[in-house]
Parts: structure tokens; C-alpha cells; sequence
């Protein structure tokens, strides 16, 4: 879907409101029919800096961004501007940034608006660009329009960002009905007045000007109700549903959304959440709801998440179910707080000390976000043990139309593997009369032992982090070391058997079964790796796609499956270090010949024509250097 | 119908009924302190009509981190530094159990110090009882956030440089709201202590003076004690915070000088716990919320019909 497309780019300034303008714009084109995927792009800084929201529009599924876009609004940054005007312009070039920035990403043939009250053409030359030179060479057709002016004589200026909407509905051929529609459910009185009529002043001004573009809306219908929903809101909004009634955190980008989500929401859900001093408390909290009968959370993101490696460690070995998000962002350390990367998956798999008894899943898509959150907490609370929900900046700000009714389920309160006092007088106890909380029951083999909640009668023993007896008491003989090791890590065939049998399952086929070659890709790529196996058979290739979510216990056999139907497999990932191909050549010990990889670290997602590109060059013998900003690492063998 | 009965049960126990069937006997060293607290508890829990069951003791790492092996409640061992945090949020989750935290020094006032500093400031109702020997025990004897300066230790071959942390200042400042000094060789005076600060209904910081006879041989054991509500010598009001804190400065300074100042030295009654303020301010249920997952006729509200709508 190239064509047929609206890709549009609303760029200005980090504070003016682009976000909140881009986001109804993209609702008022999925209320038109279509289906839209927006991407949201900022520096790591509070406030001025040059930031944009791009929404991608069609009739067909929209799987990913895209690559480049056909339509820029570029409205000025009011935070570029320095106050002192007597001073030089402390950003320098900065203000003109919406414009000329975002040139190299605009297609052929694409429309240019911009803000001709806040940017002058004049500017553009101290940032070194011919706009009128480079629009006659791309075929681009440029629309500077007053935006400014416009909301100034007919409202506030701050409504130049409604202006920019009027326009680009003008130039696109698009009813502006719906944005009409939006404006009224958030605003009143006034304000809504006038920034209706911002709109459609702007509106009537362009469709008088001479118009030579053949961007235009696309049309769609949808057979379903639709929603938009991001990334983190799925994610919390399948704890929530999953029972979850309790977060701790502590504020970290990009996790910061999920914690915030949950936040403003508990407390109406008859929960609690909890900001605290530190990553360690915050998991510390969740483990001490837990532990005393509510399904809790916490999370953060890589630095945050390090430390909450020795709870993680406390949970495992006291068999406390704990849900735990890692948001990655690119690392190490500090890193690019605001880019997304997919570089904490060893992190993830084997922080804290000791052999790693976890569950970690990565959903590749929104709707995977909600499903594998509920499926979070269903096999935490069930098998006692952590699950890490792991997203990245790219999926958490990733806002599409799904499905309404993927939330028409019913609630799921339940404790999993506790019991209540009457099952627990029943229980095996100490002959003190403590309970035998780690009692493996012989007749049950998936190694859980059914909990009891503080406060029950007769339910107490002791949790601790050293190895321990049945009833919790701390104690280094071999023979029940060996024993309730086993027990623990016998959970995780358990899980992986039940796994297997999930519905959706959480590993993502795509493209023709009987294709020669395959790509493997996990978590927030898996969208644009399929947009890329769609354009790879359409140009004569044969080539189907596996994106997995399971990171641990891992898929074995599907991937095993996956990998024997094919003659090759590029594995794409965002990080340096190969590390799923790694993680797959650890499990399943075979295929090291087959897999090479595709990696991209540079702070931004793959784009879908990177994937082809680099999938073509592997096929010709992998020599090739990509033009992009990926590398190619070639298969290194068993 | 509570699914956790035990909580508020009237029962009257003896002290040795919170004595664990597995390990009955305490592995401390002869003459540590430690027994001390151990015995305040069993006799602090019975005299309240608390029952094993409605206790959650919740310790860190070390040979304070024992005491819930020794203790017959439910009992959560957890990592260095960290009683506090899952202390606070199991008395969120119930508020009907009696939370109580214990760990060392160390844990408390070293590694765990954020979260001292922050639980006490939040004012959680909830009692911290801090095991003070001065010196790393299980460990074998490194100079620790409260020994006195000069302490000399393996780890410390010249002597320590630093002042020693000023416990019961650092919770008053943070925002305790009932702090007390008590030691192990004054058992009577521990109990009683001990039993107010569980009573008390907010954040209740004992610093409890444990001697350690093997790594601290040259530490004083903490004789003789004065109780300063009993001394004439001392005359403040414990719920003044200037003269508390004043009283405060003056106990730290001299514990080196081997004057031993024990007893209540800021009690607040009226300042609200922490989980008042939140169920108040509409952050928190007024039932509690462990009771919800028991209760089959507990509505659960979904995504779809509160949070759906506006992303349509």
C-alpha cells in the first residue's frame, strides 16, 4: 500500500502541542474508514527541540510506518524563539527545523505546508536549504500558508496548529466533519467556537488557492467498531483487566507511560499505585502486594529495570507471582532515553543472580501488547513465579486502530494457585503446625505448590530468599536443594507445554508457508518485518516471516518448525549484538549455518524497504554493504 | 465473612506459643542481643492479642534477618536493605495485619537507607524494629553506618573517619511518627516498647540496642541503661518535635561516651497513617483490597465499559 496512501507528518515544536493535534487528526481518519499507525518522534529534551507525529493512513492494514512520507505540515516552534530579542536566537537554525529537517523523508510528488507566519523562506537559507531548487527536482508541491494569521484574526494563535488541520484537509480532498466531530467531545464554548471557525477558515482559504498535488485522503470502510489505542495503554489496560489492582514505579521514559496509564486509572479501578523513592522499592512494593493476595505490578526501563534485579531474584526464589514491564530505550547506561532499541534482552533473560527461573514475553503488535499482558499475569499468579512484559519505545508510542472488541472479555480476578482457609486446614502442615508452602504435591507435576495469603488461619510458614524446606525454613541439605531446584525450574516446562497450547498463540507466522526463505524477528519489529515480506513476494521472492514473543521458556518447536522449512533465515533485530540469533542458536543448538543477521542501532526502527533491501543483499552472497544504517552479520556457524 | 479469619480473632496466647516447632532454638551467638529482641517480641504479640497468623514479620539479611526463623508468625525473609518496601506494601494490600519489619543497622540505616528514609517520611502504619550492634555480625565484624568514629575493623585498618549515623534524628527528620531507643539487656522495658510501637498507628521506629558479644567485644553491652522518661535528669516532651530532636542530638552524642539513653523520645498521635490519607483522598480502598480476590460477589470492573469509550 504505497500508492493509495496517506502518510502525513505534522512537524513543530516539543511543547506546541503536536501530539495531542496529531493524535485527533488520526482519530478523525479512522472514524473516515481507514486504518492509520502513527509514530511519534521526540528529542531527549523538556521543551523547544524540533519533534513530529506522522500518521499513516489507508484503506488496507497498516502494519508499520512506513518508509518516508507524502505530506508535511511544518508549523514553526514557538520555543525557538529566545524571549530576549535583542540577544541572537539562542537555538540558532532551530526554529526552522519543522521545515527544513524533514526534507530527506518526503516522497516524490509530496505536499509541503507550511507556516508562513512563523517561517520564512529567508530562514531557510541560514539552514543551508533551496527549497524551491530541491521541491523542483522531487516534483514537490509547496503550500506556504499563514496558519498564524489565521488563528490569530479568528481565534488565538495557539490555534495554528487547528489552522495546519484545515489546511491539509483542504489539500487532501477531506471532509472536515470529523475533526468537527472530535473538537466538540474535548472542547466547549469559546474555545470550541473559535477553533472551529480556525478551521474552516483555513479550510475555505486553501481550497480557493490553486491546488497541483495528487496526494489525496484515501478511502476505507471497516467491518468492525474500531479504537485507538498505543502500545503502554494495551499493556495496562490488559493488567487491568487481568485483575491487576496494584503498581509501583518510579518514573522512567519510555516506561513512564504504562506507569502513568495504570496511575491515573487504579484508584477509579478500586486500586492502589504507588510512586516511590527507587527501582528497588517499586519492585520490592509489587512483591510485597503479591505476596499478601492482589495481583501487582511494577516495571521500568533498562537502568531502572537493573535494579530491580535482586527482587526479580526474590521473587523467583520465594515463588512470589510478580508482573514486571521493561520498556527498553537504546543503552548502555544512560544512552538515547528517547529512542527505541531492542538491546535488553540478555538483561532481561538473565539479570540477578543464580539460574534465571522467568517467563519473559515480548509482544510484537497492540493487540499482542493487551492479550500477553493478560497472559502475564495468568501465568504468574498461576505458576508463582515473575513474567517481564518487554516493550521498547517503539511500540509503547505506537498508536493504531484495532479491533474494539478484543476488550469485550470478562475480567480475570483470579489468584491463581492459592488457597482459601478451608482448602488450607486440608493442607499437609508441619507437625508444628506450620503450613508446607513448598510442599510438592507428587500427583501434580508442573512443580506448584498452592500458596497461602497472610492473615489466613493456619496458612503461616516463611518466604525466603535462601533455599528452604517445605515450610519455608532455611536449610542447605543436598538432598533438598536438589529437590526444590527441580521443583522450581520444572515450572518452566510446565509453562512452555501451556504455552503451546495458547490461543492466539504468541508466536506470529506470516506470508506463504511454503516459502523458501524465512526472517525471524521478535517483539516491535514484527509489524514492519511482515509489511517487508509482503513487498518481498510481491516482487517475485519467497520468503515468510516468524515473529516471537516468547523469549522465555522458549518456542522450541515452532521456531524448530520454522527454521527446517526454510533454506535461510535473516534474523532482524534492533541491537548491536545479535542477541535473539544468539538466544536461538543457544536453544535450539542447531541452524547456526542458516542464520545471519540484519541489525540496526542507530535510534531508529527499521524502515520496511531497509528489511528488503538487506534481505536481497543477503541473498546474493551478503558482500553488499546496505545504504541504510543496518548491518549484516553474516551466519556464524554451530 | 473475612476469607482471612485469624485477623482480629480474640485469643489468649502464651509467649511460647510463638515459638516455631522447626526451629525452637535460636542459633545466635551466647549473649547476643539479639535473644533480646526475640524475647520483647514474644512478649510485645501476646500482650496486644495478636495471633501467629494475623503477624506478617518481615526481615532483611543478617542476623536480625533470623528473627522470623525463630518467630512463629507468617514471615517474610527478603533481600539486604529491602524489609521496608514489601513491609509497606503488604500493609497496603491488608491493612489488617499487623506488618512488622526488622533488620540491622546496616540494612536499615546503610543499604536500605532510602527506603528508612522514605517509609518513615510516608508514615506507613507499621513498626521497624532496627537491630543496632554497631558493627557488621554475620559478616564477621566490619565497622558499620553506626559505628563510632575510629572504629577500627578489618575493613577499617586505620579507623573509621566517618561520624556514625544518627538513628532516631534521621527518623524524626524523615518524619517517623513514634521513635524509641530501647536495649536487650533492659527486657522489660523492651516489651513494653515494643508493644506501643505495634499499638501506634503510623510509622513506629525502634532503635533496639543489641550488643554483639563476639565481633564487638569492644563495644560497651549497653549498661548501664537510663530511661529517660524515668531519669529526673532528663526532662523533654516526647511530643515536641524541637525538644525531641534535642534530646535526640544529645542521646547519639553521648551513647560513646557510654551513657546509655533509652525510651520514647517522639511520640505524634494525631498525624493521620499513610493508608488513612490514601483511602481518604480517594487513592485507596476502604476495604481491604486482598479481601476482593476471595470474594466471588466482588465486582470487577473491565476496560471496556470505563476506559473504551474514548478511544473510539
Amino acid at each position: 500500500m504505497t500508492d493509495s496512501e496517506l502518510v502525513w507528518r505534522l512537524a513543530g515544536g516539543s511543547g506546541d502541542g503536536m501530539d495531542s493535534t496529531g493524535q485527533a487528526f488520526e482519530k478523525a481518519l479512522m472514524r473516515m474508514g481507514l486504518n492509520v499507525f502513527s509514530h511519534r518522534h521526540y528529542p531527549s529534551r523538556i521543551r523547544g527541540g524540533h519533534t513530529y507525529f506522522e500518521v499513516r493512513a489507508g484503506g488496507e492494514k497498516v502494519r508499520s510506518r512506513g518508509d518516508g512520507y507524502n505530506f508535511l505540515l511544518a508549523l514553526g516552534d514557538s520555543f525557538a524563539r529566545n524571549p530576549q530579542e535583542d540577544q541572537p536566537a539562542y537555538y540558532g537554525e532551530e526554529e526552522v527545523k519543522p521545515l527544513s529537517e524533514n526534507l530527506d523523508d518526503l516522497r516524490e510528488g509530496g505536499v509541503i505546508v507550511y507556516d508562513e507566519g512563523m517561517l520564512e523562506e529567508d530562514d531557510l537559507a541560514t539552514a543551508d536549504v533551496d527549497l524551491e531548487e530541491r521541491a523542483e527536482a522531487n516534483d514537490w508541491h509547496v503550500y506556504p500558508i499563514d496558519l498564524r494569521g489565521i488563528a490569530r484574526e479568528h481565534g488565538r494563535e495557539i490555534m495554528r496548529n487547528t489552522a495546519g488541520v484545515g489546511a491539509t484537509a483542504a489539500l487532501i480532498g477531506m471532509d472536515t466533519e470529523p475533526v468537527e466531530e472530535l473538537m466538540s467531545d474535548r472542547m466547549s464554548g469559546d474555545i470550541l467556537e473559535s477553533n472551529i471557525t480556525v478551521l474552516e477558515e483555513a479550510y475555505e482559504q486553501v481550497t480557493e488557492m490553486d491546488q497541483a498535488h495528487d496526494v489525496q485522503v484515501p478511502e476505507g470502510s471497516h467491518e468492525e467498531n474500531q479504537v485507538l489505542v498505543s502500545g503502554s495503554q494495551a499493556v495496562a489496560y490488559g493488567a487491568l483487566d487481568a485483575g491487576c489492582r496494584f503498581i509501583a514505579g518510579y518514573p522512567m521514559t519510555p516506561w513512564t507511560d504504562v506507569f502513568t496509564i495504570m496511575s491515573q486509572n487504579l484508584p477509579n479501578f478500586g486500586g492502589i499505585a504507588e510512586q516511590v523513592e527507587d527501582e528497588i522499592a517499586a519492585a520490592s512494593l509489587a512483591i510485597g502486594a503479591s505476596h499478601t493476595g492482589v495481583k501487582a505490578m511494577s516495571g521500568s526501563s533498562g537502568g531502572g529495570y537493573a535494579l530491580m534485579s535482586e527482587p526479580l531474584g526474590l521473587a523467583e526464589m520465594t515463588e512470589t507471582p510478580l508482573v514486571l514491564v521493561e520498556a527498553m530505550r537504546a543503552g548502555p547506561s544512560t544512552g538515547m532515553p528517547t529512542k527505541p532499541e531492542q538491546g535488553d534482552l540478555e538483561h532481561v533473560l538473565y539479570t540477578s543472580q543464580g539460574d534465571s527461573n522467568r517467563v519473559v514475553f515480548a509482544p510484537g503488535t497492540v493487540e499482542e501488547c493487551y492479550e500477553q499482558a493478560r497472559d502475564a499475569f495468568h501465568i504468574a499468579y498461576d505458576y508463582q513465579i515473575p513474567v517481564t512484559i518487554v516493550i521498547d519505545q517503539k511500540l509503547s508510542g505506537e498508536i493504531t486502530n484495532i479491533e474494539e472488541a478484543l476488550f469485550d472479555r470478562e475480567p480475570d480476578p483470579s489468584l491463581g494457585s492459592v488457597l482459601t482457609e478451608e482448602e488450607i486446614a486440608d493442607a499437609p502442615h508441619h507437625e508444628s503446625g506450620i503450613f508446607d508452602r513448598f510442599q510438592h504435591d507428587p500427583e501434580n507435576d508442573d512443580g506448584v505448590s498452592p500458596r497461602s495469603i497472610p492473615g489466613q488461619k493456619g496458612g503461616r510458614f516463611l518466604a525466603t530468599g535462601n533455599e528452604h524446606t517445605p515450610q519455608g525454613h532455611i536449610e542447605e541439605d543436598p538432598d533438598n536443594r536438589v529437590f526444590q531446584m527441580d521443583r522450581r525450574m520444572r515450572k518452566l516446562d510446565a509453562i512452555r507445554e501451556e504455552l503451546d497450547e495458547f490461543e492466539p498463540v504468541h508466536q506470529t507466522a506470516y506470508g506463504p508457508e511454503d516459502a523458501e526463505y524465512g526472517i525471524l524477528t521478535w517483539g516491535s519489529q514484527q509489524g514492519t518485518v511482515e509489511e517487508a515480506i509482503d513487498r518481498l513476494n510481491d516482487d517475485g521472492h519467497s520468503v515468510k516471516a516468524l515473529g516471537v514473543s516468547d523469549l522465555m521458556p522458549y518456542p522450541e518447536r515452532e521456531v524448530t518448525d520454522f527454521l527446517e522449512s526454510v533454506e535461510e533465515c535473516l534474523v532482524v533485530e534492533m541491537n548491536a549484538s545479535a542477541q535473539f540469533r544468539g538466544l536461538t542458536q543457544r536453544e535450539l543448538g542447531q541452524f547456526g549455518e542458516k542464520l545471519s543477521s540484519l541489525l540496526k542501532y542507530n535510534g531508529n526502527p527499521f524502515e520496511p524497504a531497509e528489511i528488503v533491501e538487506g534481505f536481497e543483499i543477503q541473498l546474493n552472497g551478503g558482500d553488499e554493504a546496505p545504504s541504510a544504517q543496518t548491518r549484516i552479520e553474516p551466519a556464524a556457524g554451530d | 465473612m473475612s476469607a482471612f479469619s485469624a485477623i482480629g480473632e480474640e485469643a489468649e496466647l502464651d509467649r511460647d506459643e510463638f515459638t516455631p516447632g522447626i526451629e525452637p532454638q535460636a542459633t545466635w551467638c551466647p549473649g547476643c542481643g539479639d535473644f533480646g529482641v526475640l524475647k520483647a517480641l514474644k512478649q510485645a504479640a501476646p500482650e496486644l492479642g495478636l495471633t501467629p497468623d494475623e503477624i506478617l514479620l518481615v526481615t532483611g539479611i543478617g542476623c536480625s534477618g533470623k528473627l522470623n526463623s525463630y518467630f512463629d508468625s507468617y514471615g517474610y525473609h527478603s533481600i539486604h536493605g529491602r524489609s521496608l518496601p514489601i513491609a509497606r506494601a503488604a500493609k497496603l494490600a491488608n491493612p489488617g495485619l499487623s506488618v512488622i519489619a526488622a533488620g540491622g543497622d546496616g540494612d536499615g540505616y546503610g543499604i536500605g537507607g532510602n527506603h528508612f528514609m522514605h517509609t518513615a517520611r510516608e508514615n506507613h502504619d507499621m513498626t521497624y524494629i532496627v537491630f543496632n550492634n554497631e558493627i557488621f555480625g554475620l559478616t564477621k565484624g566490619q565497622t558499620s553506618p553506626t559505628s563510632p568514629k575510629g572504629h577500627k575493623s578489618k575493613t577499617q585498618p586505620q579507623g573509621s573517619a566517618k561520624d556514625p549515623i544518627r538513628p532516631l534524628s534521621l527518623a524524626l527528620t524523615s518524619g517517623a511518627s513514634y521513635i524509641a531507643r530501647t536495649a536487650a539487656v533492659n527486657p522489660r522495658q523492651a516489651g513494653n516498647i515494643l508493644a506501643e510501637a505495634i499499638e501506634h498507628d503510623g510509622f513506629a521506629h525502634v532503635d533496639f540496642l543489641t550488643q554483639c558479644p563476639t565481633w564487638n567485644k569492644d563495644a560497651k553491652q549497653y549498661v548501664p541503661y537510663v530511661d529517660v522518661q524515668d531519669s529526673d535528669d532528663y526532662d523533654f516532651d516526647v511530643n515536641d518535635r524541637g525538644e525531641a530532636a534535642e534530646m535526640m542530638q544529645e542521646t547519639e552524642d553521648v551513647l560513646h561516651e557510654g551513657t546509655v539513653l533509652t525510651g520514647r523520645f517522639y511520640v505524634e498521635e494525631d498525624r493521620p497513617s499513610y493508608q488513612q490519607e490514601k483511602i481518604d483522598q480517594g487513592q485507596m480502598p476502604e476495604e481491604p483490597l486482598a479481601e476482593r480476590y476471595f470474594d466471588d460477589s466482588a465486582d470487577w470492573q473491565r476496560t471496556a465499559d470505563e476506559l473504551i469509550a474514548r478511544h473510539r
